[in-house]
């Protein structure tokens, strides 16, 4: 019997059609826009200007507080402007557009292929090169890493878990690099094991993957200390107290992180390029993502610069098939769709979805039948057809007495209601202004 | 037959004696609460839209009961009359509020905005808003999913199906301002009536530069700044590329309408100006549909000088 979390849960069609394509580089686009707030916090601040010259792995906006992260240059070539541009949301975010010449990148950065195994630099280093590094997780939530890292005082780390689950459907850009990047994700995890003071790391990986499992199984036996640990697959195992109660069976009180449990969890992706950062001194710059969608002529998996175009992904793939119904950025349960295509890819970006015209379409809602399906699925054991009344009945003191803000937005409750009711919808915009209120009585 | 009298002098001694009892409690217990409140919210209409700033008519009538100075407080829904009324009964002498009325400053009509994207979400403005900038090209303006006319308690308030805009019907709106607290977007402003209810303000809310806000929207406002240099009594202000008309400095004299270069400032319930309208179409802009008669008049005016000043788009 295997592993999962202790609390509802779905499971949708996996759909992982691009598991086979291992990773391709994207060529680099002409010019590359680079928002600067392509994190969780505070946006970072542009120190260049127009017509500065810059190498790929510069500096070019810096982190404007704790919780916020440093932004280096995807590409070498001339800083066109500093403008607002379209983000995903269409919103209009300022961004640096840097128009592409050449490919140099900065003296410092070890371009070799070499595997890096000693580990020379120091917790404090560490820690202090992952925020130079400007890493964020690369989940999806992109919260900057070395907040994570940096344990508060009274609490210590005992374990530190890494994501290797990828229960999104469609999505295996973290599947390729375990396959193809197996020993930097153990490097990487060894560092992140060294930086919170920890022996212990599990990595937990779904088994709709034996071919990670198995893979990462083999090699972990020569680095101390890393243990495999395979899942059931179950959607939202990806999400942090998900994954913690799967791997080590220990609940997150409500309103508290997961260090309070001693536990730290990572994504795998973010063990891979904290192994770039620390041993080839190699900014994040540059993720993989999946490009997918059942009508696609080519679902596969890219390594791109940030700051590509979205469109220069999609054409990649073979082009934007005529039955496109709607784009996701990210997967299907909680990716969000694009207004455009003409939109720069993000640190966060894990891949792009297209889906059909017939399978976008967003059914009629109809009254809510009191089935409790969606109480028996939240993973967070809350009640959601009764938050969706109170957000939209404006019932916050209740809403908050119900633990809103304990919503993961899994989306698994509008996943299963079977009267199709936009049940996240109205519980986000619930969660949403219980924060506000929340943090204004601080 | 003694059994039934004792029953019925047992129960009138605990009648009385209750009731001696009852006196005395409510004596020492009594609250007593100005009379005057009672007539004040019966002067007042009873509507409870707190338009007023208070929830509910009664909770406002204890307000102006024990308020020293009411000049500063309006019923918006009786205006002037239940204002003097209200006065009159709590001998404060009442001037003249000036009446205002819900302004929908969003022209980005199907045709002047087209959509870019197509939203299937819920229906509520409040929920696009909270995911991404709306349908069209222009992040501010209005996202037509009514929630400032399911917030209207008056019936005032309609969607047009053509343009897809609230429609405000400015005979019924009473000003409470619930339209107002409604909308995500801020797109909804409460101005001053105006004189035979002719008003001027700028139609739009979008603070992108001039190149931007017009490619998304045909009569966005560009910030080209041409209005506050016609404005012969500074009402005008720019501020991060729009321009706003202050309704107190305003005197309505139009001169801002006839220079803008994308006809975001409307003017409403004018008659036709004197010089000879042209025959170049304009696009459609939203009226409040008051008095038929008005309506027309202002098509007229509107059409009136349509100033074709492409180019100064880009001079931001």
């Amino acid at each position: 019997m295997l592993k999962t979390f202790s609390l509802g849960g779905i499971h949708p069609a996996e759909n992982k059609l691009s598991a086979s394509s291992a990773i391709q580089v994207l060529p680099i686009p002409e010019t590359v826009s680079i928002p600067i707030s392509q994190h969780i916090g505070a946006p970072a601040t542009p120190i260049v200007k127009k017509n500065d010259e810059v190498k790929v792995g510069q500096l070019i906006a810096k982190s404007s507080g704790f919780v916020s992260a440093n932004i280096h240059s995807s590409v070498s070539g001339t800083v066109f402007k500093v403008d607002e541009i379209m983000d995903a949301s269409g919103f209009r975010r300022t961004s640096i557009i840097i128009k592409v010449n050449g490919d140099e990148w900065m003296e410092t950065i070890d371009r070799s292929a070499d595997l890096v195994k000693e580990i020379s630099a120091s917790k404090e280093e560490i820690v202090k090169k992952i925020a130079e590094a400007g890493i964020v997780g690369l989940g999806g939530a992109t919260f900057p890493a070395h907040v994570k890292l940096s344990v508060p005082p009274g609490k210590t780390a005992e374990v530190l878990i890494i994501n290797a689950v990828e229960c999104e459907p469609y999505l295996t850009s973290d599947h390729r690099v375990m396959l193809e990047k197996g020993d930097e994700v153990l490097v990487g995890t060894q560092i992140l094991m060294k930086a919170l003071g920890v022996n212990k790391a599990i990595i937990g990986i779904e088994n709709n993957k034996p071919d990670a499992i198995a893979h990462l199984t083999s090699l972990a036996a020569n680095y101390q200390g890393v243990e495999i640990c395979p899942l059931k697959t179950q959607y939202p195992q990806g999400g942090e107290k998900q994954l913690i109660s799967a791997t080590i069976k220990r609940e997150i009180p409500s309103g508290t992180l997961p260090i309070e449990v001693g536990a730290v969890v990572q994504n795998v992706g973010t063990a891979l390029a904290v192994y770039e950062a620390i041993q080839k001194n190699k900014p994040l710059f540059e993720r993989v993502a999946t490009i997918t969608g059942k009508s696609l002529k080519n679902p596969s998996n890219w390594k791109f610069r940030i700051g590509t175009q979205a469109k220069d992904l999609i054409d990649a793939a073979g082009g934007l098939p005529e039955d496109t119904g709607k784009i996701v950025g990210g997967g299907p349960m909680m990716g969000k769709a694009l207004t455009t295509v003409d939109i720069p890819l993000t640190k966060g970006s894990s891949g792009l979805l297209l889906l059909p015209r017939e399978e976008a379409v967003r059914k009629e809602s109809k009254p809510c039948i009191r089935c409790g399906k969606c109480i028996s699925v939240c993973p967070m054991g809350l009640e959601p057809f009764l938050l969706m009344v109170l957000a939209d009945k404006k019932e916050y003191d209740r809403l908050e007495s119900d633990a809103v803000m304990d919503c993961i937005e899994c989306g698994s409750c509008s996943f299963t209601c079977p009267a199709n009711r936009p049940l996240l919808d109205y519980i986000r915009l619930g969660k949403g202004k219980v924060g506000q209120i929340m943090r204004s009585r601080k | 037959m003694s059994i039934i009298v004792i029953t019925i002098l047992a129960l009138c001694a605990i009648g009385v004696t209750a009731a001696i009892i009852l006196f005395f409690v409510a004596q020492k217990f009594k609250v007593y609460e100005d009379p005057r409140i009672d007539e004040v919210e019966e002067a007042l209409p009873a509507a409870n839209c707190g338009g007023c700033g208070y929830p509910g008519c009664r909770a406002f009538a204890e307000a102006l009961v024990n308020a020293d100075d009411i000049s500063k407080m309006n019923c918006p829904v009786g205006g002037v009359s239940v204002m003097s009324q209200v006065g009159s009964i709590l001998g404060h002498e009442i001037k003249a509020a000036e009446p205002t009325v819900a302004v929908v400053r969003c022209n980005g009509t199907c045709e002047n905005r087209p959509k870019t994207n197509q939203y299937d979400g819920a229906a509520s403005c409040t929920i696009a808003a909270s995911l991404y900038s709306g349908e069209t090209g222009c992040q501010y303006g209005c996202l037509g999913l009514g929630e400032c006319v399911d917030a209207c308690n008056f019936d005032a308030m309609y969607m047009d199906k053509e343009t897809g805009l609230p429609v405000i019907i400015e005979d019924k709106c009473v000003s409470c301002g619930a339209c107002v607290k409604a909308c995500p977007n801020n797109i909804i402003e409460l101005r001053k009536k105006g004189p035979k209810s002719r008003r001027i303000f700028v139609s739009c809310v979008n603070k992108d530069k001039g190149g931007v806000a017009k490619k998304a929207c045909g009569v966005a406002c560009i910030g080209c700044g041409k209005c506050v240099k016609e404005c012969p009594f500074d009402a005008i202000t720019l501020v991060n590329n729009l321009a706003y008309i202050d309704y107190n400095k305003c005197k309505l004299c139009r001169k801002c309408v006839i220079v803008c270069p994308t006809k975001a400032i409307h003017e409403l319930n004018f008659p036709p100006r004197k010089e000879k309208p042209t025959d170049k179409p304009t696009a459609k802009t939203v009226k409040p549909v008051a008095a038929p008669k008005t309506e027309a008049k202002t098509e007229e005016a509107a059409k009136v000088e349509p100033t074709t000043n492409e180019e100064t788009t880009e001079n931001k």
